[in-house]
């Protein structure tokens, strides 16, 4: 998780919740979706566009950035009725997913809806990835090897 | 030069026809499906992302199936389909040090914080062909059973430390901090044409969607004498780490998702010069996916592209930051030994009437006579 740039508590939560939406996949959200009691409507603000965004990394992995390569990402920009925006950044060219986490975006922004999300949709997400990063390192972990220096000659 | 020539339209398709039917193999095989392709062929995919300089799985899957496995032709169609997309913005550096780490090794120190942790990798294996993996019988893998070991309790989840801030607490190694202009973007070598004397941000560029294969030559012959830069493996680490970017309408750093990257920090001597005491230095190698071979051999050929700002000679090719640069690029030199398939009638026909017009003046005239 990157650090905020500012102190405000909302940014950061709100950047906590968009990185959740943003790494769960496209199903999932298709999911959590389509088990809310009630979902709000919305208008396009910026319609689902699929584009690249240059990553980049840094020499010897602290010093000067540079350009590592591309990767495809799709952005979305939702309006509800109140004029709350919801914004949606997501690695690949899913359009249905940079909606759905614009769509939960602008929800978690309404005080009508926050906790309800927060509870429902952002929480069983974090978790699941919990788990998932649990189970990976879990296996990664079988690997670890201890290496010995045997010593050569008579003594 | 070639000049344009017409016909051939009925030709064209018929070939076309052929290339699909060839791609398709035996129609009472099963095709491939895409994701077949990016969960069982993934270091192609890899390979393809990292060298197309788009990370896409499903896309580079897809090109790696219309190549039919060609995969330098693959990487091309990747990047003709990059040409399409606007970009949306730059990530932040990615923070190597929070990498989900599924291996991570150093051939410098035994004992690294973090340990050492071998991952999934093929350098322990015999190299027998297995043929279990043969039709024969099916594989638990084949038969979609989990057979991973996860009897070890993973600690708490936290940065890996990177094994150069061991020679960094004594001053041994040089130090890598960000660039005093910080802010300043980088060379963007897919927005600016690459210009001599290169920088380091350039040349990494250049490397990270280089060719495998002619890197790998390169840092080979490296190693062989053609540089003086006596490398150690000082880390390797693969694994997953986050993107973020900061958008505008937002004003601070958001994660849009995650990437796979290998690492590898190169330790090489240096005898020092009038300003630096002598150190190590480093070559540095990142690439996309899990590619050893590839950020080995970065790592190399950056630590020779290196050789003129340390003050060494820097007389052998693989320090020639011209020859390196404007060879790597698999795309490119495709395109030019490739052109050469062109029709080149009217260039070769001059080149036919002037050759036998100094042979006719060369062969003495009884010889023309007999003809």
């Amino acid at each position: 998780m990157p650090e905020a740039t500012g102190t405000d508590p909302r940014s950061e939560a709100r950047q906590r919740w968009m990185g959740v939406l943003a790494r769960a996949g496209t199903d999932a959200l298709e999911a959590a979706w389509a088990g809310l009691a009630v979902r709000p409507g919305y208008r396009m603000l910026r319609p689902p566009e699929t584009g690249l965004v240059m990553v980049r990394g840094r020499t010897g992995g602290t010093g000067r950035d540079f350009n590592l390569g591309e990767m495809s990402a799709t952005r979305c920009a939702v309006q509800f009725e109140d004029g709350v925006i919801g914004i949606g950044y997501v690695a690949g060219r899913s359009a249905r997913h940079a909606e759905l986490a614009a769509a939960f975006d602008a929800m978690l922004q309404c005080d009508d809806w926050r906790e309800e999300v927060k509870e429902t949709v952002i929480a069983p997400l974090a978790q699941a990835e919990r788990a998932r990063r649990d189970t990976e390192r879990a296996g990664t972990e079988s690997s670890r090897v201890e290496f010995f220096t045997m010593v050569r000659g008579e003594d | 030069m070639y000049v344009a020539v017409k016909g051939g339209e009925r030709a064209i398709e018929a070939s076309h026809r052929l290339l699909e039917a060839a791609r398709r193999g035996d129609p009472a095989v099963p095709e491939l499906s895409t994701r077949q392709v990016s969960e069982q062929l993934p270091r192609a995919v890899d390979r393809v992302m990292a060298e197309g300089s788009l990370y896409d799985r499903e896309l580079a899957a897809l090109a790696i199936r219309q190549a039919a496995g060609d995969l330098v032709e693959a990487i091309f169609l990747l990047r003709a389909y990059r040409t399409t997309l606007p970009r949306l913005g730059n990530s932040e550096p990615v923070d190597t040090a929070r990498m989900l780490v599924r291996r991570r090794i150093s051939a410098t120190f035994k004992d690294v914080p973090g340990g050492q942790i071998l991952g999934p990798t093929p350098d322990y294996t015999h190299r027998l062909l297995d043929f279990r993996l043969a039709d024969i019988a099916p594989t638990h893998a084949a038969q979609g059973e989990d057979t991973v070991q996860r009897d070890r309790l993973p600690p708490q989840e936290e940065p890996m430390p990177r094994v150069m801030d061991l020679l960094g607490r004594e001053g041994l190694v040089e130090d890598e901090t960000p660039a005093a202009d910080e802010g300043q973007p980088p060379a963007d070598i897919t927005r600016e044409p690459l210009r001599f004397p290169a920088g380091r941000d350039a040349r990494l560029q250049v490397l990270a969607r280089g060719d495998e294969g002619f890197l790998l030559a390169l840092g080979y012959a490296s190693q062989r004498g053609f540089s003086n830069t006596h490398p150690f493996a000082g880390e390797i680490r693969y694994g997953v780490v986050a993107v973020a970017i900061v958008p505008e309408e937002l004003g601070f750093a958001i994660e849009i998702g995650e990437i796979e990257l290998t690492e590898v920090q190169m330790v090489n001597q240096f005898a020092g010069s009038d300003t630096a005491p002598p150190q190590f230095t480093r070559g540095y190698g990142l690439v996309f996916g899990h590619q050893e071979r590839k950020a080995m051999s970065m790592a190399l050929v950056d630590r020779s592209l290196r050789g003129r700002e340390l003050g060494e000679a820097a007389d052998s090719p693989t320090e020639d930051e011209e020859f390196v640069l404007y060879h790597s690029d698999n795309v490119e030199s495709s395109g030019f030994v490739q052109h050469l398939k062109l029709p080149h009638y009217v260039d070769f026909q001059s080149e036919l009437e002037l050759l036998r017009r100094l042979r006719s003046e060369f062969d003495p005239p009884s010889a023309q006579a007999a003809e």
